[in-house]
């Protein structure tokens, strides 16, 4: 077990930042932190980095305990922190020597270059970085926080205000450095944390509303299927409801409907049949794939209700 | 930059303003730059020294420091000697004053080496305390001008505010000498006369390292 953590809590005068929070990642996982602003995600990883010790609770990252053992995690992370601060004034090349430098790299000159091309920095590394774009920046980030090849990579939100090409380039990027590396990276972009994680934790309001990993989550909320019907003209609801294994029938459109069923089971050839049985055609049948985003909401307004 | 105005400011008051030139005093001495170097370095070095840690924290760096493989004492000593080798460098220009001085006295060499000497350590020694209440300043705040403006502040208090409340009434005869010997001034002036008395030494070092721990102190304060 690569990070375990166990009962976090952070309070932040009377706030919990953080509630009692407990999570594993294995070597070479990913793990998504998601969660609406304000959850806890960003806490959680400055707990974890040793920026600062949790109220209570422990964390145990690569065998060793946040707060006993700060000099040694440190060396073991690679940490990008949310806004991605960097020092505007120095030369890429220039700040990423600095920071092999930090960490005492014996060969600094071959890492630095090995990186330069590892996030795709070769027509940048002469630049100042304040001149550069925010995609850039976000590479300069990425390598430094990966300069002395870690064991465990932090990311906070390292996609936020990205343009989509370079979302899809820093994306593949961490799904490339998976094989060796555990990973913990936060975000509120679903799509992002679907894509990329093997393991999701849902946090909100500080605590803990899922965890688990990304497929078993997406069954977990879905009793039936979610079917979405067009026709090529109108049908009464009661002529659908009428199907076996249909619980509910939802009029989404003139012509298109919405179908749930009771169950896991297929019931696209019985809605055929009926459909044209009363001398209709369909124009479209699909099943809805319930995605993160529906869970992240079904479970944040459960939380809400309460 | 702050290399340029101090040199500037300090070389116009030597050479050519009338009143403080050397060259109007007609002896050949280099007491107006040890004169109004503590005034010119009360405004200079809290300009250095405004941005050490106000400026990371304004910009999130600071985040990026504390995470990676050091400890606060070594984030600290760094932000501090790298203040003080500014102001070093801005000191050593000024050799050229001392050797012009030198040659152009009459006869040549004609100048007390041992209080420029003990001027020039003075001189640094004061500028490492002032480095160290600077850094510390800069610890506290976020904000560039109020690191500038507090560190100003207390670095003319300890300098100058011990010798005026030793002069009230009230201090006369009794302890006087104590309370002016709290202050900068007194120790400066002491080795200025080329008396380098480890007393004075003692003072400017544990005075720089009270404020270098109180940074370290402060730095820690984002754990608690």
């Amino acid at each position: 077990m690569s990070i375990e953590v166990r009962g976090l809590t952070k309070i932040y005068g009377a706030q919990k930042a953080i509630d009692d929070i407990s999570f594993d990642v294995k070597k070479g996982e990913i793990l998504g932190l998601l969660g609406p602003n304000g959850a806890g995600k960003t806490t959680t990883m400055k707990i974890l980095t040793c920026y600062m010790p949790a109220s209570s609770g422990s964390a145990i990252i690569c065998g060793l305990e946040a707060g006993k053992h700060d000099a040694d995690i440190k060396k073991k992370i690679g940490y990008l922190p949310e806004h991605n601060p960097l020092y505007g004034t120095m030369y890429v090349q220039e700040y990423l020597h600095f920071v092999a430098q930090i960490h005492k790299l014996s060969n600094k000159r071959a890492r630095v270059s090995e990186l330069i091309s590892l996030v795709g920095l070769e027509r940048e590394y002469k630049k100042k970085i304040s001149a550069l774009s925010k995609g850039y920046k976000q590479r300069i980030g990425l390598a430094q926080a990966m300069i002395h090849d870690p064991e465990v990579l932090i990311l906070d939100e390292p996609i936020s205000g990205l343009d989509p090409n370079q979302l899809i380039e820093i994306r593949s990027l961490i799904s490339s450095l998976k094989k060796d590396k555990t990973i913990i990276f936060s975000s509120h972009i679903l799509q992002e944390v679907e894509s990329v994680s093997d393991k999701v934790v849902i946090l909100d309001k500080g605590k803990i509303v899922a965890d688990d990993k990304i497929a078993s989550l997406s069954q977990q909320q879905t009793v039936g299927l979610t079917l979405q019907l067009e026709l090529l003209s109108e049908i009464s609801e009661e002529v659908l409801q009428s199907i076996e294994g249909i619980s509910k029938v939802h009029k989404s459109g003139p012509k298109s409907y919405t179908l749930l069923t009771t169950d896991q089971r297929d019931v696209r050839e019985h809605v055929f049949d009926k459909v044209v049985e009363n001398g209709n055609k369909i124009l479209g049948l699909e099943v809805q794939k319930k995605s993160l985003e529906s869970v992240f909401k079904s479970f944040t307004q459960e939380e809400n209700r309460k | 930059m702050v290399l340029v105005i101090f040199l500037l400011i300090t070389g116009l008051f030597m050479w050519v303003f009338s009143d403080t030139s050397v060259i109007n005093y007609n002896y050949a001495s280099m007491g107006q730059l040890f004169s109004i170097g503590p005034l010119v370095f009360l405004f200079l070095i809290p300009a250095v020294t405004m941005q050490a840690f106000a400026d990371e924290k304004q910009k999130g760096t600071m985040e990026f420091l504390t995470t990676k493989p050091l400890s606060d004492l070594q984030i600290v000593g760094g932000k501090y000697f790298a203040c003080l080798t500014l102001v070093f460098f801005a000191l050593l220009p000024t050799l050229v004053y001392y050797f012009s001085i030198y040659y152009l006295g009459s006869p040549i060499g004609n100048l007390d080496n041992g209080a420029v000497i003990g001027s020039y350590i003075g001189l640094f020694l004061l500028s490492a305390v002032y480095c160290a209440v600077g850094v510390f300043m800069s610890s506290i705040t976020d904000n560039q001008i109020v690191a500038f403006i507090l560190t100003a502040f207390s670095c003319f208090i300890l300098y100058f505010a011990f010798s005026f409340v030793s002069e009230l009434p009230m201090f006369f005869g009794t302890l006087d000498d104590v309370v002016k010997s709290i202050g900068l001034e007194y120790h400066y002036d002491n080795i200025s006369k080329g008396r380098i008395d480890t007393r004075d030494i003692v003072y400017f070092l544990s005075m720089s390292f009270l404020f270098i721990w109180c940074t370290v102190v402060s730095l820690d304060k984002r754990r608690w």
